[in-house]
């Protein structure tokens, strides 16, 4: 038997590992929770350029810019973020940037918040529309292979990838006020 | 204020190995018409994005030095990038915003800075280490100089006459345009 923090702490390290393995050398994000660890590994590399951004669709251009400069870049999101970026998502796929997008979802299992929902309930419909293989996650030992398949396809084919954790996996937002 | 192609033309004058990411419409054929290069990463899309291109590619090629060059309206889209990018404090980052104060490709409307709205005030604020803005050809080789030897992030607001110029078209190929930039900068 594992404990939840056992399971909290290691699901973002092995994409954390995924991401030096595949020499991703810029991340892209907005602040979330269910990112927070991740984040801070990004931050903590001395390897990897963390971008705080005001909003996701920068993301996409710094992932373009930085192909052109030889580098790969990775974003992570909330799934909200994933509508801020549909346009922008135009640039990945008519000049074929490779790129990996690892979506944390809100507005599905277990949600307390109704206003998350909308946004939540089209997350991976988008994404697919946009033109990315979208891949989710339900439990913590699937990061692993799919993280790793998903980083492969994306720099080496130049893809568009999506990983969508669920929040079965991430665990519900608590409301701690 | 300025004619755009001249201004355009002397800022690129002598480029050496200069990385140029012009904004969509008509920055992408403002920096065409100066001559077509491998370093070039054209737009004719992804308004609001160009200045983060230029950030990714900043980061990744510290080596080098990076102009963005998007118009006023392309600008005004991606303002918050101006706050990312001040974080990041890139110093071989240079903007030069081409506004003529008008949304030129769907028809000359006033934009934002037609009402004062100054981006040299917001990127001061968001800690580019220096900003001005221009408004005399005299002043296009100052410019060049700050793109080639600045300390960035610097942004520069060059105030061009709001006149329709002819297109002139570059390549528009996306898979192209990157794969050309990509094989040229990695080949020097």
């Amino acid at each position: 038997m594992h404990s939840p923090t056992t399971i909290e702490t290691s699901w973002p390290d092995a994409i954390h590992a995924h991401f030096r393995r595949a020499g991703v050398r810029q991340v892209g994000y907005v602040p979330d929770a269910g990112h927070s660890r991740l984040i801070t590994l990004c931050k903590d590399d001395p390897d990897i350029a963390d971008v705080v951004l005001t909003t996701e669709e920068e993301g996409v251009g710094l992932v373009a810019g930085a192909a052109l400069g030889g580098q790969r870049a990775a974003l992570l999101m909330q799934s909200s973020g994933v509508g801020n970026c549909i346009n922008m998502f135009s640039l990945l796929r008519n000049c074929g940037f490779g790129c990996v997008v690892l979506v944390t979802m809100r507005g599905e299992f277990g949600e307390f918040n109704p206003w998350q929902v909308p946004m939540g309930a089209i997350t991976e419909d988008v994404l697919r529309l946009s033109g990315f293989l979208t891949y989710r996650i339900e439990s913590a030992d699937a990061v692993d292979e799919i993280v790793g398949a998903g980083c492969d396809m994306a720099f080496d084919g130049d893809l568009q990838v999506a990983i969508l954790l669920s929040q079965r996996l991430i665990g519900r937002k608590q409301w701690t006020r | 204020m300025m004619d755009r192609r001249d201004f355009v033309r002397q800022l690129l004058t002598g480029r050496g190995d200069l990385l140029v990411v012009p904004g969509l419409g008509s920055a992408t054929y403002d920096v065409a018409a100066a001559g077509d290069h491998p370093l070039n990463f054209y737009l004719w899309g992804a308004m609001g994005g160009t200045t983060m291109i230029g950030l990714g590619l900043a980061l990744a090629r510290p080596d080098r030095r990076v102009v963005v060059i998007p118009g006023d309206g392309d600008l005004l889209m991606g303002l918050g990038s101006l706050a990312t990018i001040g974080v990041k404090q890139p110093n071989n980052l240079v903007i030069v915003v081409l506004d003529n104060a008008r949304y030129g490709e769907t028809g000359m409307q006033p934009s934002h800075t037609d009402a004062g709205i100054d981006f040299v005030a917001v990127a001061l604020a968001c800690r580019f280490k220096h900003a001005r803005t221009v408004s005399r050809i005299e002043e296009a080789a100052d410019v060049r100089d700050l793109v080639h030897k600045g300390d960035g992030p610097i942004l520069v607001n060059a105030k061009i006459d709001p006149e329709d110029v002819p297109r002139v078209l570059p390549l528009r190929d996306g898979h192209a345009i990157k794969q050309r930039f990509i094989a040229a900068l990695h080949s020097a």
